[in-house]
């Protein structure tokens, strides 16, 4: 059973399959010309691969959007150390819930696009590191490992091609820092999910010390497509810079949330209107994050003309981010939403950074006590200057992560922080209750 | 001490998973593991990873206070978790949340005494376009409504007794 009814507006290439009986047994993906792709590129060259991945204009899916076949293209081939395959399946982005479908209807397709990655790189064993909270998909993965061994897809010398790959699944234990992928890998070697300092980049200094490729989940589902039909082929389906198609995940305040399939270039307000059903109860758009709420977050005039892409995204000085598109009507309170964001990112702070660890704490402390009716007028510019004294100053990207969704929504929801002033209440909630922190 | 034969297969497997000397990257898959059986992590559990891996138990607590889920106290028999993030809160997850502590008697990483049940308000699980959502252990519940929360929670009451 699918999560929600499909829109017939999607493009269906990653989810071709979602929905099917049987999607995730490796008999019906092999019925609809699975693992294909893979025996195709066993007799390509390496560079043959990649070649074809970068003229595919696939761009990395987790939220940064780093091109993913320049990203291989690092990799050290001839190393003498052994290579890795690391996928990140620890979907944490508040807003994003789609590599969960991917691993639950389509397992082998994502392993078919690790053995690719393989290929290109001479690697021969991987790891898919999982949240915790998605047992249920480490189940699932388990059982699809298990049918690929068995049926000779997975393990020594594969289907006779004289390539070896082992592939392995690894639970996390519940830490949004660990969706970063340096912080990732040294979770994968049984460490606190502290960021590590770049470079070197995991490409030459990545698991186990060795030459690692890192990609979301959706990024090396797109893979076997790529090989199949060819690089172009999917880069026609975008626009130009970023090829292919995006997995979105409607969520908020919208009538038809789920999750859709949708090339890249689609124009935001069709996404809401079309896709989405419009916004629920008849309401009007007031605010929109496109990607995961480490996004800065656009007002309704912004979303007119804009489309989800990178470049799109990036002039109304926003991402694309992770697919996590977050649909805010008329009622929505920034303030208490710009708090919640905040209360999360302190939670998750895994403290290495002094500007973030002390940030996030500051502002959420501002934040809450403004949501009270207790902030000061003065307070409104403090909550922009802590958030722009953390950008840049941290490791990895999660002080920037909280930094700048608060500054965009205190610039250009700014009224509504003044409206919180004293003491009034919050114009938004009836009956007020008390935010804990 | 001694482990189930189930866990003890999987320690085993886990620790087959990595590269030679690597062994230290099964502490946390088998930290998670071993209190999925064992109900938190004990100080045994502690002692028996840090044997297996060839660190001290030390290092294991270093590691584990990391991790938001594991616990050093036992958690109910059903453990509840409530997201409030975003797409949550948007679709009333804070009031969802308010309505399981006055349901349960609890607040956050509590657990009632009978040691049924445990609350927790948690960060984004990944159920954002199905919210509100919650968790029972690992299994997901999606669009629950407060009316759902009694109902599902009644009945495992019913389960317990």
């Amino acid at each position: 059973m699918l999560y929600n009814e499909p829109s017939p507006l999607e493009t269906r290439v990653l989810s071709r399959r979602f929905g099917k009986p049987n999607s995730a047994s490796i008999d019906t993906y092999l019925a609809d010309d699975g693992y294909k792709a893979f025996l195709k590129a066993s007799k390509m060259k390496p560079e043959e691969i990649i070649e074809e991945v970068k003229a595919s204009n696939l761009r990395g899916r987790g939220g940064a959007g780093f091109p993913t076949g320049m990203k291989w293209s690092f990799v050290p081939r001839n190393s003498p150390k052994p290579k890795y395959i690391v996928v990140n399946a620890d979907e944490s982005e508040p807003g994003t819930c789609k590599d969960r479908l991917l691993m639950e209807y389509d397992p082998h397709q994502l392993i078919e696009g690790i053995l690719i990655a393989g290929l290109s790189v001479d690697a021969h064993a991987g790891y898919i590191y999982v949240r915790g909270e998605y047992r249920y998909l480490i189940e699932i993965l388990d059982k699809a490992l298990a049918e690929a061994y068995q049926k000779g897809w997975l393990g020594k010398n594969i289907q006779g091609t004289g390539f070896d790959f082992e592939l392995y699944t690894h639970t996390g234990a519940g830490a949004y820092e660990c969706g970063e992928e340096s912080a990732l890998l040294e979770s994968l070697e049984g460490k606190r999910g502290v960021p590590r300092i770049r470079p070197p980049f995991p490409a030459v200094v990545g698991a186990f010390q060795c030459p690692t490729i890192l990609n979301n989940v959706e990024t090396y589902c797109a893979v076997p497509a790529i090989i199949r039909d060819g690089g172009k082929a999917f880069a026609d389906l975008g626009v130009p810079k970023a090829g292919g198609t995006k997995l979105t995940c409607l969520t908020g305040h919208i009538n038809k949330p789920g999750v859709y399939e949708l090339p890249l270039g689609f124009p935001v307000l069709k996404l809401i209107e079309e896709v989405g059903g419009g916004i629920r109860n008849g309401k009007k758009l007031k605010a929109f994050i496109p990607g995961g709420s480490s996004c800065p977050i656009l007002t309704a005039a912004e979303c007119e003309g804009a489309t989800m892409d990178y470049d799109s995204m990036a002039s109304r000085k926003s991402m694309l981010g992770s697919g996590g598109v977050v649909v805010m009507d008329e009622d929505t309170c920034m303030v208490k939403a710009a708090l919640r964001i905040m209360r999360f990112y302190a939670h998750e702070s895994c403290g290495w950074c002094i500007p973030c660890r002390e940030g996030t704490a500051w502002l959420r402390k501002l934040l809450t006590r403004f949501h009270q009716g207790m902030g000061t007028r003065t307070d409104i510019d403090l909550i922009g200057d802590v958030s722009r004294n953390m950008l840049g100053r941290t490791f990895c990207p999660l002080g920037d992560a909280a930094a700048l969704p608060t500054i965009s929504i205190v610039e250009k929801f700014r009224q509504e922080f003044e409206d919180h002033l004293d003491g009034k209440p919050c114009p938004f909630e009836h009956a007020r209750h008390m935010v804990t922190v | 001490m001694t482990l189930s034969p189930q866990l003890e297969a999987k320690f085993n497997k886990l620790l087959e998973s990595y590269p030679p000397g690597r062994q230290r990257s099964a502490m946390i898959p088998m930290l998670l593991y071993g209190q999925d059986e064992i109900g938190s992590v004990t100080d045994d559990l502690i002692e028996e990873v840090a044997g297996r891996i060839g660190v001290t138990a030390l290092q294991v607590n270093e590691v584990l206070s990391y991790y938001s889920m594991l616990h050093r106290k036992p958690m109910g028999k059903y453990h509840i978790q409530v997201c409030t993030n975003i797409s949550c809160l948007l679709h009333d997850g804070d009031k969802l949340y308010e309505h399981a502590c006055k349901k349960l008697g609890i607040g956050h990483k509590e657990a009632t005494a009978d040691g049924q049940f445990s609350l927790e308000e948690v960060e984004c699980m990944g159920a954002c376009s199905w919210a509100p959502a919650i968790q029972v252990n690992y299994d997901f519940h999606h669009f629950v409504t407060p009316e759902q929360l009694d109902r599902l929670l009644d009945g495992l009451k019913k389960n317990a007794v």
